[in-house]
């Protein structure tokens, strides 16, 4: 399994292929449908630094507050991607993102996004909150928690060994468009259609 | 009947037990299909980093997913008791769960956007009553996770589409398309609550209340229990995979059932549980004492 230190340059991430195992560690960030529709209704300046060359993780973790303030995260696995599919291309583009994590892969519009601006779709596990909880050992800071609440706000997380699956690359291959197409033949087949 | 507060201990612990340990007969259907996949292969790396984590989450007590879902509850009580008091009790259940991390504040205003913050809201939890003569109280309970829930469906037969008919063919055909249509996006491998009938609510009600049964029992319909056996074959056969990686292990399981329905209206309704199979049970006598049911 490759191991892909945050943030990680256009090269590196125009290597990847679809099917790769990779292992994230460094620092990414958390944001999911609250936060994509706010982050294309302006240019979120305060956001920028903490998107630049690294991924945004479409996840709504289970959190806990310490006594010292800081945060921990309890689970933490990903949510449905397509629901930002007519964000996602933008946002890229916007706050230079070298990647997406999530689940059930995205669409067309995002996939030229990827090709476009280098970068790819990573699906993590869905439903692995535990797994997927260890591997983020500590919380830097977060934005927008008082107006989205704790699933939906922007968590700035360090993550080490975070393991994903690269479905989507950077030269428009799509491991979610292979498998539709196949089973859609299969379907067919069975229903004589 | 115990105290009505007495109750809330014992929901919390219901609900922590749904949130943080799957049943058995899941574990071992997942083991199944991970034994069927291609060593090293990407369908059997996810079904391995699932058994993983449903080992973690059982050993910690913390959520298996952190979509803890919406508790959809069926209750049955004996004559006499206060069907409200009980929702109440189950509500203060619910935010004590949340406040103790079994549950994510999951709730959200659809108005304004906030999280209610405590779990609960309009409509969550959902809560089913139905009296019996006996003096126990049975609650049994499914947490139910969003991304699954979008991937369910109802159809309207017949559907020219799928040349969907109103029988049992016609049946087989909408089944079969929404396992195509939810991809790996319902978390796969998932259980399909089906419900044959109805109208647009309470056939969603029947489809729902079908994951409460065991992954392996035989429908008491012989017609329904071969149409089940079927669908599931076929339905791996699709080759979605574990997270629509492409694979054998599609679905784990497909309960059927059936209500009437009117001359003008034919249903399918299908119910996605994602392989994070959540549910529990328990029986609570007279004196407030609770029996596990699973």
């Amino acid at each position: 399994m490759a191991e892909l230190k945050l943030p990680v340059s256009e090269e590196e991430i125009r290597k990847l292929k679809v099917g790769d195992f990779v292992e994230l560690t460094g620092r990414m960030i958390t944001g999911r449908d609250a936060a994509h529709k706010w982050l294309m209704e302006d240019v979120r300046e305060d956001v920028l630094p903490y998107m630049k060359d690294t991924v945004i993780y479409h996840c709504g973790p289970v959190i806990a507050e310490n006594d010292d303030g800081t945060y921990d995260f309890v689970a933490a696995g990903p949510t449905t991607s397509i629901r930002e599919e007519p964000y996602q291309a933008d946002v890229i583009g916007r706050y230079g993102l070298r990647g997406v994590i999530g689940k059930g892969g995205m669409a067309d519009k995002t996939l030229a996004g990827l090709g476009e601006h280098g970068a790819v779709y990573l699906h993590a596990i869905g439903g692995a909150a535990q797994v997927l909880a260890r591997a983020i050992p500590s919380v830097e800071r977060v934005f927008m928690l008082d107006e989205f609440g704790v699933p939906e706000a922007l968590w700035v997380i360090e993550v080490d060994k975070f393991p994903v699956v690269v479905s989507m690359d950077s030269h428009g291959n799509s491991l979610h468009d292979k498998v539709e197409a196949d089973s859609k033949a299969k379907l067919r087949e069975l229903l004589g259609l | 009947m115990p105290a009505y507060d007495s109750l809330v201990e014992i929901f919390v612990e219901l609900i922590r037990r749904a949130s943080t340990e799957l049943p058995a007969d899941v574990i071992k259907a997942l083991e199944e299909g991970k034994e069927k996949e291609t060593e090293s292969g990407l369908a059997d790396k996810a079904l391995g980093t699932i058994l993983n984590n449903i080992e973690m989450a059982r050993s910690t007590s913390a959520p298996i997913c952190q979509d803890t879902g919406t508790p959809v509850v069926w209750i049955h009580h004996p004559v006499g008791v206060s069907t409200r008091a009980l929702a109440a009790q189950f509500e203060t259940a619910v935010n004590e769960a949340t406040q103790r991390r079994f549950l994510r504040p999951n709730a959200v205003d659809t108005l304004t956007g906030r999280n209610t913050g405590t779990g609960a809201g309009r409509g969550i939890p959902f809560i089913h009553f139905e009296e019996w003569d006996e003096e126990r109280i049975k609650v049994r309970m499914i947490l139910k996770g969003g991304g699954s829930e979008n991937v369910g469906a109802q159809y309207r037969l017949p559907e020219a589409r799928i040349k969907a008919g109103r029988d049992l063919e016609g049946v087989r055909r909408a089944v079969l398309d929404a396992v195509f249509e939810a991809q790996g996006k319902g978390c796969a491998p998932g259980v399909l609550g089906v419900c044959i009938g109805g109208d647009r609510v309470s056939a969603f009600e029947m489809s729902k209340r079908q994951i409460l049964r065991p992954l392996v029992d035989t429908n008491p319909i012989p017609e329904l229990a071969e149409l089940e056996e079927r669908l599931l074959k076929e339905g791996n056969e699709l080759g979605v995979g574990p997270m629509g990686f492409g694979g054998e292990t599609t679905l784990l399981a497909v309960k059927i059932g059936i209500l009437d329905r009117l001359p003008a209206c034919y249903f399918v309704t299908v119910t996605y549980m994602c392989w994070a199979d959540r549910k529990a049970a328990v029986s609570i006598d007279e004196a407030g004492e609770a029996t596990w049911l699973s």
